[in-house]
């Protein structure tokens, strides 16, 4: 059995927090060159060039890539191997947000209270999800997104039998809603199933997985194929001016649900899509 | 078609904002003012209660950004565009005022769009989601107003050859309801 102790998970959220807000991920950067390539718009073409730009002088002057550093999103996997007897784990992620974001030099994003809301901004606190799954060791993901996209979440409760194209058609228009105003293109999560809360949760999850990578179920692939090429052919483009270029990537995860209902809900993400995790074996 | 890159700077005057055309590309170089959701809230609370601004908006651009804090020997932190359209309510009473400019991402309500062109003003769009590369074209950096809001503060940027896209002309023509003819 591993021990985990606080110092340990501190230092590495800390380390994420900057990773993921300073560096745009290898998989984001690469379906931005696709895009410049495949896109017809030259202004559209343009705009994405000044993104990959933006990507580079992030990583060199160790500066965020874009000002909102998100309500941090903490994913926690705890393998069953892993020890934390003892450990305050909630207190060791917040305060790695903390340092991470004061070091870093992020933004104090988050009031304390959503009516309140008392200045200045603070830290934290990010939010946390643990998962104890059939996993081994300690898998950390930090999402920190911002809320720009964040605020065009739509979750809806469809019936069981209604047809797949109703779905589609939800899924689309939450895209056409956002329109220009959360920096597309887009990546658009989707959570398919279980309860309204955990379809929520799988939409946002759904936006970790590689933008290279497609669902391992064949229907949902084909899903994701589908909604990708349908969502390209709104005709938004970066920064709402037009283009083929709407969307970099579809990505759905389903679980199980009941009888009666069909829980859909859509994660919209802008273009910096930003991620970083570590592994403690 | 559209211009571009036509270099542009502050305070804007009435002849330069009617040439621009909703789509023209510019690069602004001056002074611009940044407010944001709550800095917004209390300058539209001291004009509905008739208390003179701390700040003269008369011919200002404001900036819709929140930038990162600003690490030690830099100008600025990262500073792209917040969503223009959450500023929407409480955008004509500061127009009204003489506000001249403003730069975000997004759509603007109808109200918006029809007080800019009541009051011959302009709305530029900034690239989303790019406040690296932004932050590159700010010369200096100074929180003037709202200090206690940190993030949310008016700070008063001077930038040089700052890319901008005009969103919504003085005529009230609006980027977005012509993009169809932006697929070349």
């Amino acid at each position: 059995m591993k021990k985990i102790n606080s110092e340990i998970i501190r230092r590495a959220v800390a380390h994420l927090c900057i990773e993921a807000n300073i560096r745009l991920r290898k998989d984001v950067r690469a379906a931005l060159s696709r895009a410049i390539k495949s896109e017809t718009n030259p202004r559209a073409k343009r705009f994405l060039s000044q993104l990959l730009d933006n990507a580079r002088i992030a990583q060199a002057d160790k500066i965020a890539l874009c000002q909102d550093t998100g309500l941090p999103t903490v994913f926690v996997e705890i393998g069953r191997d892993v020890n934390t007897q003892g450990l305050d784990m909630d207190r060791a992620i917040q305060k790695g947000i903390e340092d991470g974001y004061r070091k870093g030099f992020l933004r104090n994003s988050i009031v304390s209270d959503p009516l309140l809301r008392p200045q200045p901004p603070k830290f934290s606190p990010g939010v946390i999800h643990y998962d104890f799954g059939l996993y081994r060791g300690l898998r950390i993901t930090v999402l920190p997104k911002g809320f720009g996209c964040e605020n065009k979440t739509q979750l809806k409760m469809f019936t069981p039998t209604v047809p797949l194209e109703e779905i589609k058609k939800f899924i689309i228009s939450v895209v056409k809603d956002s329109g220009p105003d959360a920096c597309p293109p887009y990546v658009v999560g989707v959570g398919i199933g279980g309860s309204a809360d955990q379809a929520v949760l799988l939409a946002k999850k759904a936006l970790l997985r590689p933008l290279d990578k497609c669902s391992s179920l064949k229907h949902i692939a084909s899903l994701e194929k589908d909604l990708l090429k349908k969502i390209n052919q709104a005709n938004i483009g970066p920064l709402g001016l037009g283009g083929r270029t709407t969307s970099l990537g579809v990505s759905v995860l389903t679980a199980p649900t009941h009888i009666a209902g069909l829980p859909v809900a859509v994660s919209i993400s802008c273009h910096a899509l930003r991620s970083a995790s570590v592994y403690f074996k | 078609m559209f211009i571009s890159n036509k270099k542009i700077s502050t305070p804007l005057d009435e002849e330069t904002i009617k040439s621009l055309k909703a789509g023209d590309e510019v690069l602004l170089s001056g002074e611009i003012f940044t407010a944001r959701d709550q800095a917004h809230k209390r300058l539209v609370e001291m004009i509905s209660k008739g208390v003179s601004l701390p700040i003269d908006l008369k011919n200002k651009i404001i900036y819709y950004c929140g930038p990162t804090r600003t690490a030690p020997g830099r100008v600025v932190g990262s500073c792209g565009p917040t969503t223009s359209a959450r500023m929407d309510r409480l955008t004509p009473q500061l127009l009204q005022i003489g506000l001249k400019g403003m730069i975000g991402k997004g759509r603007r309500s109808d109200v918006v769009r029809h007080s800019i062109r009541k009051h011959g003003a302009i709305y530029f769009l900034a690239t989303g989601g790019a406040g690296a590369f932004l932050s590159r074209r700010v010369i200096s950096a100074k929180p003037i107003l709202f200090k206690e809001l940190g993030p949310e503060a008016v700070v008063r940027l001077v930038v040089k050859d700052f890319p901008l896209i005009v969103g919504i002309d003085s005529t009230g023509r609006d980027v977005f309801e012509m993009r169809t003819s932006f697929t070349e």
